[in-house]
């Protein structure tokens, strides 16, 4: 597949389940069952992705300069900071970490 | 007339704030293969961030081979939507070509501004006024993201890579809210982890999937509250 063809496919899925929403009757999804599998869909896959992206590096785990990273972002969001800054602050971190060692 | 005042205000509030994320979204796609065209036209097309990230998160681990999974776990954490679709459609009321609109602002911000709302008018206000501001400010920082993403070269030498994690953690932050969630955050997490080596880029993320919707299929570990409360994050 190209990066297009990727792009497209997955925009197309995301937009289709957004209207899903409007043309199904209520009662079908609104079941707790659905809802909750639902949400905890968006816990499950996001907790994976930040393993992922943490500590993920092709086919293998690599302990690096993401994992400060992370702990400090983990830290600022406790503190409720804004989502801006901490993003900010988790790529100077891993930048600072790779710069001095 | 007031009510509908403060549900401009919340949208402008909620929507410039999350408007910023897409500096960060802007950037990755970039760092992670895509052109500043397709990053453009993800957030044009796809509009959500969960699903944003998720795609080019795993097209930066596995390249173009890993589509597939890019594309289904897109999909997956899509699903929530339709759930918020649910909810604000009898709030947008309107023809169908307007439905078509409010569809795609069906989004985290719109639909918990629009319920924080107290009348049906309000509600309405805040809906059309969060997708707009959200919709027109997370596709300008978006641009503005994939141009300095494209000028910044090598990011692992800027932290870039690190910033991804950091921002699903934001998205999953206020998640966390209840016994349920965290034990799924956990399970998924070490399913994640232990089967990284293992198996290509992208399908651990969708098998980790797989614990939600066991502990969701049993209610295992359930809030004590009333059951079918659906209530929306933002």
């Amino acid at each position: 597949m190209t990066v297009w063809q990727i792009v497209l496919l997955a925009s197309i899925a995301v937009l289709a389940i957004k209207l899903v929403g409007y043309v199904i009757p209520p009662s079908v999804v609104s079941r707790p069952r659905p809802a909750r599998i639902a949400n905890l869909l968006t816990v499950a896959l996001l907790s994976a992705l930040i393993v992922v992206q943490t500590l993920g590096s092709g086919q293998g785990i690599t302990v690096d300069a993401r994992v400060p990273a992370l702990i400090v972002a983990a830290g600022l969001f406790a503190l409720r900071t804004p989502f801006i800054i901490v993003v900010a602050a988790a790529a100077g971190t891993a930048a600072l970490v790779r710069a001095l060692f | 007339m007031s009510e509908r005042r403060a549900a401009v205000r919340a949208s402008f509030a909620v929507g410039l704030a999350v408007s910023a994320y897409g500096i960060s979204f802007g950037a990755l796609a970039v760092t992670s293969g895509l052109d500043v065209w397709q990053a453009c036209v993800m957030s044009l097309l796809m509009f959500s961030g969960g699903s944003q990230f998720a795609v080019i998160g795993i097209l930066a681990s596995g390249g173009t081979a890993a589509g597939g999974a890019a594309i289904a776990s897109g999909a997956l954490l899509g699903t929530r939507n339709a759930l918020y679709a649910l909810r604000v459609a009898p709030i947008v009321g309107g023809r169908w070509p307007k439905r078509m609109l409010a569809a795609h602002w069906t989004i985290d911000e719109s639909t918990a501004v629009a319920t924080a709302q107290p009348s049906p008018e309000a509600q309405r206000t805040g809906f059309w006024w969060t997708g707009a501001i959200v919709y027109v400010g997370w596709n300008l920082t978006t641009l503005i993201g994939a141009l300095i993403g494209d000028l910044l070269g090598d990011v692992s030498r800027y932290g870039l890579d690190a910033a991804a994690a950091a921002a699903f953690l934001g998205l999953l932050w206020p998640r966390l809210t209840q016994l349920q969630p965290v034990v799924v955050a956990v399970g998924a997490a070490v399913v994640a982890a232990v089967l990284i080596p293992v198996l290509p880029p992208g399908i651990p993320v969708l098998l980790a999937a797989l614990v939600a919707v066991v502990v969701g299929l049993f209610n295992w570990f359930a809030p004590k509250s009333v059951p079918g409360s659906t209530e929306v994050p933002s």
